[in-house]
């Protein structure tokens, strides 16, 4: 099911040229509507006619969450206070709070782009959502709920928390889809397991975003909940969810690029890198009326292909992500990434995938401790084979990480659980 | 005799066997003996109790990891050599004991031991 055929299945030309106009429409637009825009260009000694279409791209200077700090609340926003119809904030969790604002075109077009992605996930007018994203400053639930709204289907907007209460509704209200965090669907996967429910329920699919997951993660759900997961992405500054989805083909995320360009740079020379090669993320809004953005950096890592899909669409695609830039570790000068963690501990599977890694300095040596929990299929009441599971997760992690955690089993349910998002690392060292 | 044993996972944290004898007192549960087997990171309780089946379920409620054994018990006598005598019946029949602590009755205490084999040590011990 492809929701605007006309937009997602371009010719890659009808693209650029689209994107092309578009963007200098917008460059345009931030010149003369946002000063600090203004200033930046005119101090890097461009002009709005200095760019002809994409390929100018280059010329114009970033944009990073320092700018939106700099700037903070609405510094960057293009439209006065009359025009913009909502709020939302970032959830700060790398610092300061953002804060984004919508147009009612805005508030359009992001419906429309979450439309994209729940039609990809196979989700019509027929199934009923639930939106088990927080609601409020964080984009995840409305930005969710509009987009099913304006795909026709029935939306039960339950935000996070109080998981009885979200089994019963998906169970007597005969659910279809899901979208939330994929460590809360984990969480929930758990729960119905627990209570014994999966045969009472109609759940079919799940979009799922606001944090990385790996490919294990997504089986695992698949094949535990018995439904096909999807993977949502976005990120408040641009929009928020639905900037790109991945369909049923799973082979990697289509940006809806006629409203956001994409281009990968390499992290350390902040130019851009070609198809398939991983580097930083960077987008630039090209329909945006209430804070556009220019090449605004994202942090995540990934690549990008081109070329069409299975599915039919020609949209470019992301590939999973690595992790974000300020996600990376570096313990005892070994890059790491709370994903591999992940990926390893699945790929184990006897364990449950609820880890929090612990990086401290020792007399000058970095640590690294991982909490994994005990999952009540593979205790057992004999120390030694707990020591011997103790003994197995070491390994796995230190083949995935190249270097060698300390690993400590704690209860189940003891590490946070994300309603908003997963929190995955607590790095005690100071610098 | 094979009994039930409640095992129960405790991280070292301060109060949690309180939490743990609080879910039984509250389930009106009688705790018949408790072994506390510890490492640095965590410990293992294990429990005979008047009724496994309901503890294990209260217990899982509240979060605990929880799982039941079968455990031999061996009515004991308070005399030299018994413990001796007993270990000599079993050499030959299993191969290790994992586990053993003792269990108060009104007859007497008895030896709890965990082994691989309960069910075929029991006859054993009955042939004996």
């Amino acid at each position: 099911m492809i929701w605007n055929e006309a937009k997602e299945c371009m010719s890659r030309d009808e693209m650029e040229h689209l994107q092309s106009t578009r963007l200098v429409k917008q460059v345009n637009y931030v010149y003369h509507n946002v000063e600090y825009y203004r200033k930046k260009m005119q101090a890097a000694g461009l002009e709005p006619g200095d760019i002809r279409g994409i390929e100018d791209i280059t010329k114009l200077p970033f944009t990073t969450k320092d700018d939106l700090r700099n700037t903070y609340p609405c510094g960057l926003f293009a439209v006065p206070r009359s025009e913009v119809v909502r709020i939302h904030a970032s959830s700060g969790t790398t610092g300061k709070a953002t804060v984004v604002g919508y147009t009612r075109r805005d508030i359009e077009i992001w419906s429309e782009c979450v439309s994209r992605v729940l039609a990809m996930a196979g989700v019509g007018k027929n199934d009923t959502v639930q939106v088990s994203y927080g609601y409020g400053l964080f984009t995840g639930g409305l930005g969710a709920h509009y987009g099913v709204e304006n795909v026709g289907a029935t939306v039960v907007p339950l935000s996070t928390g109080n998981t009885k209460k979200q089994l019963t509704m998906m169970k007597d209200l005969g659910v279809t889809s899901i979208m939330c965090t994929p460590s809360y669907l984990m969480y929930l996967t758990e729960s119905i397991e627990e209570q014994g429910i999966l045969d009472e329920l109609q759940l079919k699919s799940a979009v799922c975003g606001a944090e990385p997951w790996t490919e294990e993660m997504r089986n695992q759900i698949e094949s535990r909940l018995h439904i096909k997961a999807h993977d949502i992405y976005g990120l408040s500054e641009i929009m928020g969810p639905g900037v790109a989805g991945d369909c049923v083909y799973h082979k990697g995320l289509h940006i809806n690029e006629d409203h956001f360009l994409p281009e990968i740079i390499s992290a350390d020379t902040l130019t851009p890198i070609g198809d398939g090669e991983i580097g930083e993320l960077v987008f630039t809004t090209l329909t945006k009326e209430a804070l556009p953005l220019i090449r605004y950096r994202t942090k995540d890592l990934t690549s990008i292909s081109h070329g069409k899909c299975d599915c039919g669409r020609t949209t470019a695609r992301l590939s999973r992500f690595v992790g974000r830039s300020d996600d990376m570790l570096i313990i005892r000068g070994v890059n790491v990434f709370p994903s591999q963690v992940e990926a390893a501990l699945l790929e184990m599977g006897e364990v449950s995938p609820n880890y929090l890694m612990i990086v401290d300095r020792v007399n000058n040596l970095d640590t690294l401790e991982v909490l994994v929990e005990v999952d009540e299929k593979f205790f057992s009441d004999e120390i030694k084979e707990l020591e011997n599971l103790t003994k197995k997760i070491t390994h796995v992690l230190q083949q995935a990480l190249l270097i060698a955690p300390k690993v400590k089993l704690v209860e189940p349910k003891t590490l946070e659980r994300s309603e908003g998002k997963a929190k995955r690392v607590i790095d005690k060292r100071k610098l | 005799m094979i009994l039930k044993q409640l095992s129960v996972f405790v991280e070292n944290k301060e109060g949690r066997m309180k939490d743990i004898t609080q879910v039984l007192k509250d389930s009106n549960i009688n705790i018949q003996t408790a072994s506390l087997a510890d490492t640095t990171e965590y410990g293992m309780l294990r429990l005979i109790v008047s009724d496994p089946d309901l503890a294990k379920a209260k217990l899982r409620e509240a979060g605990f990891p929880v799982s039941i054994t079968d455990v031999l018990a061996v009515k004991a006598n308070d005399s030299i050599g018994f413990l001796h005598d007993l270990l000599c019946k079993l050499e030959g029949n299993i191969s290790s004991i994992e586990y053993m602590y003792t269990l108060p009755t009104e007859d007497g205490p008895v030896v709890i031991l965990k082994v691989a084999n309960p069910e075929e040590i029991e006859k054993v011990l009955e042939e004996v």
